[in-house]
């Protein structure tokens, strides 16, 4: 599965995930309120050096927001006919400037870096129940079966087109779910068998 | 919390990623953003695993998200999801699956009905409450022209719910052991 973690050796990459979170939060705060189109393409210019310095790939990194780009249009139409046209780019600017600068501190930092450094700021949730063991497990399972499903599913959609030609029913779509949510209680059972029972509420029996 | 529904929660939330990468459908007005079967896959988790494991369910997916993972339509994540125009959808998700696992089992009508107006208030209505204001806001457009622009995806959002409906009531039909724990 591709990533969001694009493996060089930058300074950014160097810096840790909690100083490059808090660069974000500081940098976002600092773009908001700019209304210039100029400083705001000069942030923007400054957000894309490191791309720049990634060579193809971080133009290909780039190009992974290219789904953006008709929203951004239309709100560039309505936004310059509502208002002033430098309005209208100050927007855009100032959106793509903050999504790159983002997927910057994404791109830089290793998942299980990240997983630390984003379970220091969820900690506060410890109260409602949130055990940062429990969220390690949950988002390990969730990695490994989105491949496992996506076979799973190509398996089912193979088997009914080898039967007909036309396409796959809801039935076929209800029984994949159903299968999905068995093994998903089958992986449970075996995760309890070999011990994750700490994993259980502790006021149980 | 069991096992059991934790390991649910994370395959749903798997689920919802995998319905990410079904390759979305282009409408020509639908100012291009993609239609996916992404919010499909939030009314299921709030209808097959109830209100709270459902929204945990598309909390978590929201996490491995922000964390990376390239589950987003389109092979997007990433923090910078976070600082898009589209933010409120994203994390409107999770108060709508809460609401539609809330209102299914709680509406007068038959299950299928209860299932469909419950995903169609919470699949579709809170989820646009949550993000109407946030893309009106971040593109700075005002709350009307976010709105109108939000109408293109209702057709296309109410058949994301009947289908919700239909796959919610079938698979429990076959499924009864409670969800709920």
């Amino acid at each position: 599965m591709r990533g969001g973690y694009l493996a060089a050796d930058t300074v950014l990459h160097r810096l840790p995930a909690g100083v490059k979170l808090a660069g974000l939060v500081l940098g976002s705060i600092a773009l908001l309120p700019l209304q210039d189109p100029r400083l705001l393409a000069l942030a923007l210019a400054a957000v894309l050096v490191p791309y720049g310095m990634l060579g193809r790939r971080g133009l290909s990194r780039l190009a992974q927001w290219a789904p953006l780009v008709p929203l951004l249009a239309i709100v560039g139409v309505i936004q310059a006919f509502a208002e002033t046209p430098a309005a209208a780019l100050a927007s855009i600017l100032r959106i793509l400037a903050l999504v790159l600068m983002a997927d910057l501190v994404t791109l830089s930092t290793r998942l299980d870096d990240m997983m630390a450094a984003l379970g220091f700021v969820l900690r506060p949730l410890g109260v409602l129940g949130l055990d940062p063991r429990r969220l390690a497990l949950a988002v390990a399972l969730v990695l490994r079966f989105v491949p496992v499903l996506a076979q799973s599913w190509r398996a089912r959609e193979e088997a009914w087109r080898a039967r007909s030609p036309r396409r796959p029913r809801l039935a076929v779509f209800a029984a994949f779910f159903a299968g999905a949510l068995k093994g998903a209680d089958q992986v449970a059972e075996a995760l309890d068998a070999r011990g994750f029972s700490f994993l259980k509420d502790r006021r149980r029996p | 919390m069991e096992t059991k529904t934790l390991v649910r929660m994370a395959l749903m939330a798997a689920l919802i990623g995998a319905l990410g990468l079904i390759p979305p459908l282009f409408l020509p007005l639908a100012a291009g953003a993609p239609i996916t079967a992404q919010s499909l896959g939030v009314m299921l988790a709030g209808l097959l695993l109830g209100a709270r494991a459902g929204a945990g369910a598309v909390a978590l997916f929201c996490f491995v998200v922000l964390l990376g993972a390239p589950l987003l339509a389109g092979g997007r994540g990433g923090l910078g999801i976070l600082f898009g125009p589209t933010a409120g959808y994203f994390l409107g998700y999770i108060a709508g699956a809460y609401v539609t696992g809330l209102l299914a089992p709680r509406l007068p009508f038959g299950t299928a009905v209860s299932a469909f107006l419950a995903a169609v208030i919470g699949g579709i209505g809170v989820v646009y409450v949550c993000g109407i204001p946030v893309l009106g806001a971040v593109a700075g457009i005002g709350l009307w022209k976010a709105a109108l622009a939000s109408t293109v995806f209702i057709p296309g959002d109410l058949l994301k719910a009947l289908a919700a409906a239909l796959l919610a009531t079938t698979v429990l039909k076959g499924w009864r052991a409670a969800p709920h724990g």
